[in-house]
């Protein structure tokens, strides 16, 4: 196998994994946030309903953190079979939040182990909860350090490069670096916003399949309210992500933006397809393109036309920015009527083809937290390392990886099938109609 | 001390950690296997789901955590073992994925069918069996220097005797370990033919590990003179590790204070770990590699030390509280109550 090959299989095995572990990382750093709100909430309000809602929410997430768990075992240990040359670059200057990143992932995996069996064991319920605070903690940190490496590969800092050997090596420079904070935060809020999604999915579907209980709109009303929270800080996180990009990483704005020619005043363009180099059928909005990039409707903003045509990052990217925008965008307005409606008493969000939105909700924002990523990676290009170390020049020279490529797929699609029938098992043999008569539950409201 | 010995300590020392607890893992699953291809499920199966449902997520940690440290502390190694582990490193991944995946599975989605827990049993005894390979690779005569890097010769690796020797005592290190933990855990439980079954276990398996790993030793002699060498000169230690041995065989088959037995065994194992490593000093890959020429700076090995001293400020108590709720708590441990969600 020729090294092009090698390179070739190699980014598609690593997008392969990514993309498959970033839907149970996603949930994984989300979900222990909402059960806590949840029992909260369920505590504060002496509302038994809001307790088993933590406590059936719980016995899902388990599943979905075993398969966050060994696909993120397999995608750390791919960064080194996969990408030794970039590994042993990177290693020297960002191995510190890789490291940290484990013990984040040790404090979660202690307590979750902990908070999973002792439902029962405290007279004080307070108690149990403040054990979940270290797994929502460990969940979230575990992302920040994770995302903060990957925000080094876009704005690599902290070291000199002379001859090609690094010198004056600082840690925490790196870390520091200036793609993080916009990084960061937009990985942690759209993964609560991801997760609060996904839950009200699920009892928007419950209340669709016959059961008009309480409990689900309790749960639905609870979730499309945080969704809808966590959608606004996401759109005010994306201004900032914008401003980012402008100042340090022109071209993958210009890219993802099809913004060729550097202009004051640029409009921004949304939709649209790419017809030999001409853009046709988008929708332009005057001076958006200025605005989001530096505040200001008259300001410059770089095009691609400056950047040599070898550093310019693939321009299909801007068909997933559209995906990841417009999805966003439309949570956003879903959420709001909801909580509006459900404030003024509205009908139709109570109407089934309401319900059918926002069931279609969980499954759309996976799509866009997986096209934000690809958008992220594949807007990075031809760089691992940016300005640093080129793709083709990080990977492997090992042969075998078409080999290694199948059975991880083969793997991927064990997990997910297997994941998918064991959660949809669980809750259908035991509903919350029976599981409330169970455990006898009787202080709670009949009211949102 | 260097740094250099600091850093490959702490990464030792939680490679010994999880030793211990992912052997205690793969053997139960091969024992809970084996007791039901026997028609004895009903002795193991509860001992085994008590012990492991609360850990189990803790166990692979152990093991990312050096992986991720090795690269931080010796960057070299990602160039030199990252190319070269690419089928086995892979393999083992794949093995880890289905088995922690299968465990959920069964455990909270009560997915019970004998297939899995055979492929689970076995499973847990080709994790050690490709994991430890790269310990055979560290010995060096596997892998050449090419043009472009370096190449990792699979028949040469698959017909030495070394690998194979290599394979059987990762095998019954894990099934002895297993076997003395879970007949001290079942004696907690007060769960008598449980802990008879697993005291035999314990006995049985007792001799074969001793005979291969003094096998290797001899082995070593003409596979790699040098390392065999500083494998002498470190006798005593091996001797110490042999009498540890000796002492929790003697309590195991009197009957006696199973969990001293236990603590004699982590002793056994940290001795004869450690004498294992610093003899393989300064070598990370023989003879390419030590840890020396692939240390990382000294600003990066300085951070991750510090972060590591405060990661352990917050696992230590973390893992300790785990320990009280339910390896020391006498009614979890006894089956008087679960608290699942």
């Amino acid at each position: 196998m020729g090294n092009e090959e090698s390179v070739f299989f190699s980014r598609v095995l690593t997008e392969l994994t990514l993309s498959f572990h970033i839907i149970y990382a996603t949930i994984g750093v989300g979900i222990p946030l909402m059960i806590m709100i949840a029992q909260w909430v369920g505590i504060k309000k002496q509302d038994e309903h809001y307790i088993l809602l933590a406590r059936r929410w719980a016995r899902g997430f388990v599943i979905t953190v075993a398969i966050g768990v060994v696909t993120g075992t397999a995608i750390g240990l791919q960064l080194s079979l996969l990408w030794p040359n970039f590994m042993e670059l990177a290693g020297q200057v960002i191995a510190l939040p890789l490291f940290m990143e484990t013990f984040a992932f040790f404090f979660e995996a202690i307590f979750l182990g902990i908070y999973l069996y002792t439902w029962d064991r405290f007279e004080n319920q307070k108690k149990h909860l403040l054990l979940l605070i270290p797994v929502a903690i460990g969940a979230s940190f575990s992302a920040i350090f994770i995302t903060i490496v990957n925000a080094f590969m876009n704005a690599p800092q902290g070291f000199d490069l002379v001859n090609g050997e690094l010198i004056n090596i600082n840690p925490i420079l790196a870390m520091l670096n200036p793609a993080m904070p916009t990084k960061v935060s937009h990985v942690l809020v759209t993964a609560y916003m991801t997760s609060a999604f996904v839950l009200a999915s699920i009892a928007a579907y419950r209340l669709l399949k016959g059961s008009d209980h309480v409990y689900h709109k309790k749960a639905l009303f609870l979730t499309m309210k945080l969704g809808l929270i966590f959608s606004i800080a996401t759109a005010v996180i994306g201004d900032f992500s914008g401003k980012y990009l402008a100042e340090y990483q022109p071209e993958k704005l210009a890219a993802a933006e099809w913004h060729f020619e550097t202009e004051e005043g640029a409009p921004l363009i949304l939709y649209g397809v790419l017809d030999n180099g001409e853009v046709k059928y988008a929708i332009k909005i005057p001076y958006a393109l200025s605005i989001l990039a530096h505040s200001k409707p008259n300001a410059e903003v770089i095009g691609l036309e400056e950047f040599p045509a070898d550093e310019i990052p693939p321009l299909y990217i801007h068909y997933l920015f559209d995906i990841m925008v417009t999805i966003g965008m439309w949570l956003t307005l879903l959420s709001f009527v909801y909580w509006i409606g459900t404030m003024r008493n509205w009908s139709f969000i109570q109407s089934k083809w309401y319900r059918w939105l926002i069931v279609l909700g969980g499954p759309l924002a996976i799509i866009a937290i997986e096209a934000g990523w690809w958008l992220a990676e594949v807007g990075r290009q031809p760089w691992v390392l940016r300005g640093i170390m080129k793709t083709q020049d990080a990977a492997t020279t090992s042969g075998h990886v078409d080999t290694m490529l199948v059975l991880f797929a083969g793997l991927y699609l064990a997990l997910g099938i297997g994941s998918i029938i064991v959660l949809t098992r669980m809750f259908r043999k035991n509903t919350v109609e029976q599981e409330l008569i169970d455990r006898e539950i009787e202080k709670a409201g009949d009211k949102l | 001390m260097t740094l250099e010995l600091i850093g490959i300590s702490v990464l030792w020392l939680f490679l010994f950690g999880y030793l211990i607890v992912a052997s205690i893992d793969f053997g139960a699953g091969f024992f809970n296997a084996y007791s039901i291809f026997r028609g004895k499920q009903h002795i193991l199966n509860k001992i085994i789901k008590r012990y492991l449902s609360p850990v189990w997520e803790v166990t692979n940690v152990f093991l990312v955590f050096f992986f991720v440290g090795i690269v931080g502390f010796f960057p070299k190694t990602a160039y030199y073992f990252g190319t070269t582990l690419l089928i086995p490193g892979s393999i083992a991944i794949i093995l880890l994925a289905i088995r922690g995946s299968y465990y959920a599975f069964a455990t909270y989605g009560e997915l019970k069918q004998k297939r899995f827990a055979f492929l689970y049993g076995m499973s847990g005894l080709f994790i050690p069996a490709s994991l430890s390979i790269v310990l055979t690779i560290s010995e060096g005569g596997f892998v050449t220097m090419e043009d472009t890097g370096p190449v990792l010769h699979y028949w040469t690796l698959f017909t030495s005797p070394l690998t194979w020797s290599i394979v059987v005592l990762s095998l019954t290190a894990v099934l002895y370990i297993s076997a003395v933990f879970l007949t001290w855990y079942a004696y907690k439980a007060k769960d008598k033919p449980a802990t008879e079954l697993m005291r035999k276990y314990a006995l049985i398996w007792a001799a074969p590990l001793i005979i291969t790993a003094a096998g290797i030793i001899v082995e070593m002699r003409y596979h790699n003179p040098e390392h065999f060498e500083r494998l002498i000169d470190l006798w005593w230690l091996f001797g110490l590790s042999f009498l540890l041995f000796a002492g929790t065989v003697y309590l195991i088959s009197k009957r006696k204070r199973y969990g001293l037995a236990f603590g004699l065994l982590s002793g056994q194992f940290f001795l004869a770990f450690f004498a294992y490593g610093m003899s393989h000093l300064p070598y990370l890959l023989y003879p390419f590699l030590t840890i020396y020429d692939s240390f990382t700076n000294e600003a990066m090995a300085i951070a991750l030390i510090i972060a590591f001293i405060a990661g352990l400020g917050l696992l230590i108590p973390s893992l300790f509280l785990l320990l009280k709720l339910f390896l020391f708590n006498k009614d979890y441990v006894e089956g008087k109550r679960n608290d699942f969600a």
